[in-house]
Formats: C-alpha cells, structure tokens, sequence
C-alpha cells in the first residue's frame, strides 16, 4: 500500500535510537507529543519505561530539555520547574511531565492531585500501558479487569486482576482541572491537537494517552496500531475530552469487537467468554455514562 | 546597615532565605518547623520577598519541586522537621546525586511513635549518607550566617551540594535571642545571583540524570559527590574568613574548640548541649577541674582532621549525642571514634546518650558527664556507651 503523508509537523524532537522495544506505543506517545509542543518545551519524567528509553548516558534521543526524577514527584518536578520559570519572568515554555500508569495512577497520584488542586501551570501525560511494564509487567491500578499480569498470575487458586481500571480522567474531573482528555496513539491528529489545547490552558491539564505495549500484552509488535485502534472502535478506550467541566465524545461509524481485541492479547488468554461477556457490558456501561455527561454538561 | 532583631530561631530562618532572596520555597506544615514557612508566606504576601511560594501536598514534594526548581537555575529554600525530613529522604539522596544547591533548615525534633515534638537528632543522624552538608546550630545568629554561608558556599560550580542547617526543636527554634540581621545590600554584595551554567534550557537542551551503566561513570558522579565535599570542607572555613571581613562577625570553623586546648578532660557535643556544656566548663574550671568543649558544626564533611587536632592530647573525651544508632550507639560517638582510630594519638572515648525526645540536658547533667570521664581519666573501669538520665534503675544488665 502506497503511503499517504500523514499532515502532521516535520520536526522531530525525539530522534532515532531510543532504547524501547519494538512496537512500544509509548514510542510513538512521545514522538507525537513533541511535535504538538515543539522546541521550547522542558520535559520532566520518572521512574518509567521512558526513563531508560531515551538511552544510556551519554546519549539522549531527546532534542529538548529533560530531566529524571523519582518515581512518584512528576507533578511536583513540574510544579518546581514552572515556579523557577515564573520567577525569573519566562512565560513561553511548555511544562511537562510524562509519566507512565503506574507512576501516576498509583505512586505518583498524591503529587498530581497536589500539583491539580493548585492550579498550576503545567501539562501531565499519563502514557497508559496498562501495567508497570519497564520492570517486567506488574500490575497497576491501571491495569484493566481480567489481564495477566506478573503479579496477578493466573493459577489454581489465584487468578487475573478482578479489580477494574482506575479511572485518571474521571479523578481530574473530580479536582476541576481545566483540561483533561484521553487520546490514542492510533490518532496521531487528535492526539497533537488535544496537546495543542492543553498547552495553551492557563493552568493545569492531563492527558491519557493510550499506547498498548506488545511485550506486557502478549501481541506481535507489528500490531501496535491495530490494537490500538480497536481499543477505541471497542469503546474499552472512549476518546473524550472535557473542558472546564464539559464534556465531548469523539463518535465513531466504525465498530470492533470487545472480545476480538482481548483474544488478539495473551495477557486475556484465560477469560472465559461468559467473563468477557461481563467485561463487555462494563464497557457498554461506561460509554452510555460518557454519552449522558456529554448530553448534560453540553445542555448547562 | 544590620539591624538588631529579637526573634526566634525560625523566624531567623525565615529572615535568612528573605535575605538570601531564595526565588522559589515550596512549603509544608509540621511542628515545631511551621513558623518559617508561616513567616515566609507574609514576607510573600506583603510583597517584602518576590519568591515563588508553592503549597505542596507533602515534605516529599516540596524536595522534588526544590531540586526541579534548582535544576531549571534559580535559588530554593525550604524547611522541615522530624517527619518531613525522613519522608524527603529518598529526595535528599535525589538533590545530592543531581548536585542541586537546595538549601534546607531543619528543626530536630524526635519521631515517633510515641508522638513527641521535642529535640532530639535522629531525624537528620538518619539521613546522614544523602550527600548533604549538614551544620548544627548553637545560636540564633548562627542560623542566619549559616544559611548565607551554605548559599555562598554551597553554589560554586565545583561544590553544587544541598545544605541541611539544623536548629534544635524548641530550644532554638521557638525561643527568641538578639539577632544582628544584616541589610539587604550587606547580602547582595556577599551573595551574587544563582546562575548556574548547566540548567534547564531550551536553548542548550541537555538531559539529566539518564541511565549510567556500571561500566560507565556513575560510580565516577559518586566520587565526585565526595569530592565536592572535601571542597566544601576547605570553602566553608575560606568563605567563613571571607564573611567575618563582610559582616565583622566571625563563624569560625568546622567544630568550635572551647577551652579545650589545655583541657585532659573534653567533651564533644553538638548544638544547643554545647551551649549548657561552655557554662559547665566555665564553672568547673573555676573549680579547678580541666575540662573542655568541643562543638562539632559541620557534621557532613565531617571535620575529621579538626578532631584528631582538637582531641589528641585528651586523657579521655566524652561524646555526648542527641540520638542513637540501635544496634550499636550514638552516631556521633561512632564517628569521633572512627576520626581518631587512624590517629597516632588515641584517649579513650567514652559514648553518652542524652537528651533523647527533648529530655533536658541540664547543667547538672552535663557536670555528671565531667565527674564520669574525670573517674576514667583516672584509671576507673568504665563502659563503653552509657544512656544518661532514664527514669528509675540505671541502664539494664545483659
């Protein structure tokens, strides 16, 4: 098939020789992320597979200013790096912090609930691959109902994870952030316009970008994108944005089936279909929620 | 022109990173700490101080976002306490290895359970292998040119190492003493602008802190980490003679020798004890009794070569410590021990647990400690480390 340009910006921030696997959606997260906020942008990141990915010192596949820090500070890093820039007067430059689901629906949460509730000046991605997979596929409150995970092995007496996801964008919302949304590797145009946006918020912003992880989930890497597009075609990864409160759901013709895009995945190789029938009715669930909020918060 | 202020030891601290004009002070609550951080906010607020004053969720925040904020080049404060301090701890060891200049007040105080708010070291004799200098103060004064001092030092290009100062809880921190605070042009013209060239810069984007192999340079960053505080050994006695010529107020040194040169009998000790303990040797003294003080300042670099000076000709020395390692014994004691073990010249040295949880060291305390070394310098037998003042039967027999 003849390639179509994708209309996105030619610079690259992020350039060859990163450390990531093959077929690491958080790869391609971080390549779109730079393009939307360009050169003047300082990059703080912790403990996360992008903490090894950049490469081993002294190389740095990264183009901007970047730091590491601990695994659970990323909203504080940034909160100190936006209050160093504001008091010596530097207002054109985008703060961010990139972390990963562990790093911040888990370990890390404290601090962005900190850094949100102030109303600091600062953008915070959250690259979901659903688990802490730079140290080897543990489970994280991200993870979602039903997957094998390292630490939630399934056995004779113990099996898959049976909580479900933590929902990051529903707690954001809950702090009254200006903006927050979800975004997908799979959509390289939404996902710089929604850093575009939160970029230019006075203010604090979150974005969940979903970036699937070939080794953590048990796929061929060649199929990154497939699955990644089928996540949202499911409606298991809803793209939705809300802005001061109000919410809007990107709609789509095109439709996947929920237990195709487990079955594509070994780490849901166990569930029965009677389980995915029940993880499918979640998934409808929420989406009809999704729908309502939009409805309601539009009417306001 | 200084101005003379009576204030409490946190409120000099405060005045101290005004002066100083630290440019972001990320801030949290705890007891007995919280009236620095109360007095920065209204130096804030009523304009007196352009800082950027950050409310963090947590002590362990407020590091993280000091050493962002000193790694994007601007100067940073904080203060804390007890808790705070052990919750910063893996951010204390982060502000070392990334060669922040953060600079820190700490008010000892002991931890808990059981809960207890009143001087005791533990809190930062437990973070003493994160990297950073750590000063004890003996005086209201001493903070404040201490703190100028630690900026002074503390962010030259080959030094680059956070600063702790520590004030004992209550004893110096709530209790108000005559304070020569300086003017702001007098710290100005010590103190140039933090402009570090190595930062966060979208001009010279550079990445910080990446992966090191073992093969490659991250055991090189340690040794260097104990480099700069050889250098800052050396810089903090220089700058120290550069700052008594400044404000005509001298700091001195490392550790602070009081009528030890000619004494047989010296204890060491740190902080607000070393104040009790210079009016107990003078009393003795005029009994007669050669006795002396050491007061070690600078723990981290520990002035080990000051020691061996200082304590050699002893007949036997006594340390006092504010805190205990268990297991073993006080940290102080340990660590004098290990200065003079490699000394040609070696007393021997008697350990004392005192003071623990804000327990009073009074003068009848420290007397107690002279009449106890006096019977080992005469040939007594004696054990090694001793608890001081417990409630009831002496210490138990294993």
């Amino acid at each position: 098939m003849a390639g179509k340009k994708l209309p996105l910006p030619e610079e690259e921030l992020m350039d060859p020789g990163h450390v990531g696997c093959l077929g690491c959606g958080g790869c391609h997260a971080m390549r779109y992320t730079l393009k939307a906020t360009g050169p003047r942008t300082i990059i703080s990141i912790p403990a996360c597979c992008w903490a090894v990915m950049p490469g081993v010192y002294p190389n740095t596949c990264f183009n901007i200013p970047h730091i590491n820090t601990a695994f659970e500070v990323t909203a504080a890093s940034i909160s100190g790096i936006r209050a160093a820039l504001d008091a010596r007067g530097i207002e054109d430059i985008t703060v961010l912090g990139w972390a990963g689901d562990g790093g911040t629906a888990d370990i890390g949460i404290q601090a962005l609930s900190g850094m949100v509730e102030r109303g600091t000046k600062a953008m915070y991605i959250m690259y979901d691959n659903e688990a802490y997979m730079n140290t080897g596929i543990q489970r994280s409150s991200s993870t979602p109902i039903g997957a094998w995970t390292t630490t939630t092995q399934v056995g004779k007496v113990r099996d898959y994870k049976r909580a479900p996801k933590k929902n990051m964008v529903e707690i954001m919302v809950a702090h009254g952030i200006p903006y927050t949304a979800t975004a997908n590797i799979a959509w390289p145009k939404d996902l710089i316009a929604k850093v575009k946006k939160a970029m230019a918020v006075d203010g604090p912003s979150f974005i969940h970008i979903f970036a699937p992880c070939p080794t953590g989930w048990r796929y061929p890497p060649d199929r990154t994108l497939e699955i990644a597009r089928m996540a949202t075609h499911a409606k298991i990864f809803p793209l939705y944005e809300v802005e001061n409160g109000v919410y809007t759901v990107k709609k789509f013709k095109k439709e996947a089936s929920i237990s195709e895009y487990m079955m594509m995945q070994g780490r849901f190789r166990h569930l029965t279909q009677e389980e995915i029938g029940s993880i499918s009715e979640s998934v409808v669930r929420w989406y009809d929620k999704l729908l309502k909020f939009e409805l309601m918060t539009q009417e306001e | 022109m200084s101005t003379k202020k009576v204030i409490s030891g946190n409120y000099t601290a405060s005045y101290a990173s005004m002066l100083c004009r630290a440019e972001v002070v990320p801030a949290y609550p705890i007891t007995p700490q919280t009236t620095i951080v109360e007095k920065i906010a209204e130096f804030v607020a009523s304009g007196q101080m352009k800082a950027q004053y950050i409310n963090v969720e947590s002590e362990h925040s407020a590091m993280a976002a000091c050493i962002s904020a000193a790694l994007t080049g601007v100067r940073t404060f904080t203060a804390t306490s007890a808790h705070g301090l052990v919750l910063m701890h893996e951010m204390l060891h982060w502000a070392a290895g990334a060669r922040t200049p953060v600079i820190m007040a700490n008010i000892n105080r002991a931890l808990a359970p059981p809960w207890n708010v009143w001087a005791d070291h533990t809190d930062s004799m437990s973070q003493r292998d994160t990297g950073w200098i750590q000063i004890y103060c003996s005086s209201n004064q001493e903070v404040l040119d201490t703190l100028i001092l630690c900026y002074k030092v503390c962010e030259q290009p080959d030094i680059m190492l956070p600063a702790m100062v520590n004030l004992d809880a209550f004893i110096l921190s709530h209790t108000s003493e005559v304070v020569d605070v300086p003017d702001q042009k007098e710290v100005d013209d010590f103190l140039p602008q933090f402009n570090p060239e190595i930062k966060l810069d979208v001009d010279e984007p550079l990445s910080f802190g990446t992966l090191a192999f073992p093969s490659s340079w991250y055991m090189e960053w340690r040794y260097k980490i104990q480099h700069a505080h050889d250098l800052a050994a050396k810089r903090l006695v220089e700058e120290a003679k550069a700052f008594e010529k400044h404000f005509g107020r001298p700091w001195g040194g490392l550790i602070e020798e009081y009528r030890s040169k000619d004494a047989e009998i010296i204890l060491v000790t740190m902080s607000t004890i070393a104040s009790t303990t210079k009016d107990v040797v003078d009393s003795l003294r005029d009994q007669g009794r050669d006795v002396g003080l050491v007061r070690i300042k600078s723990f981290r670099p520990f002035p080990t070569k000051d020691l061996r000076e200082a304590l050699g000709h002893a007949k036997v020395v006594g340390v006092a410590d504010r805190s205990h390692t268990f297991g073993n014994e006080g940290p102080l004691f340990t660590e004098v021990k290990g200065a003079l073990y490699n000394h040609d010249r070696r007393p021997p040295l008697v350990g004392f647990t005192v003071g623990i949880g804000g327990r009073d060291v009074l003068g009848s305390t420290i007397e107690g400690l002279y009449d106890h070394l006096e019977k080992v310098a005469d040939g007594e037998a004696y054990k090694e480390v001793r608890w001081i003042d417990l409630i009831g039967d002496e210490e138990e027999v294993v």
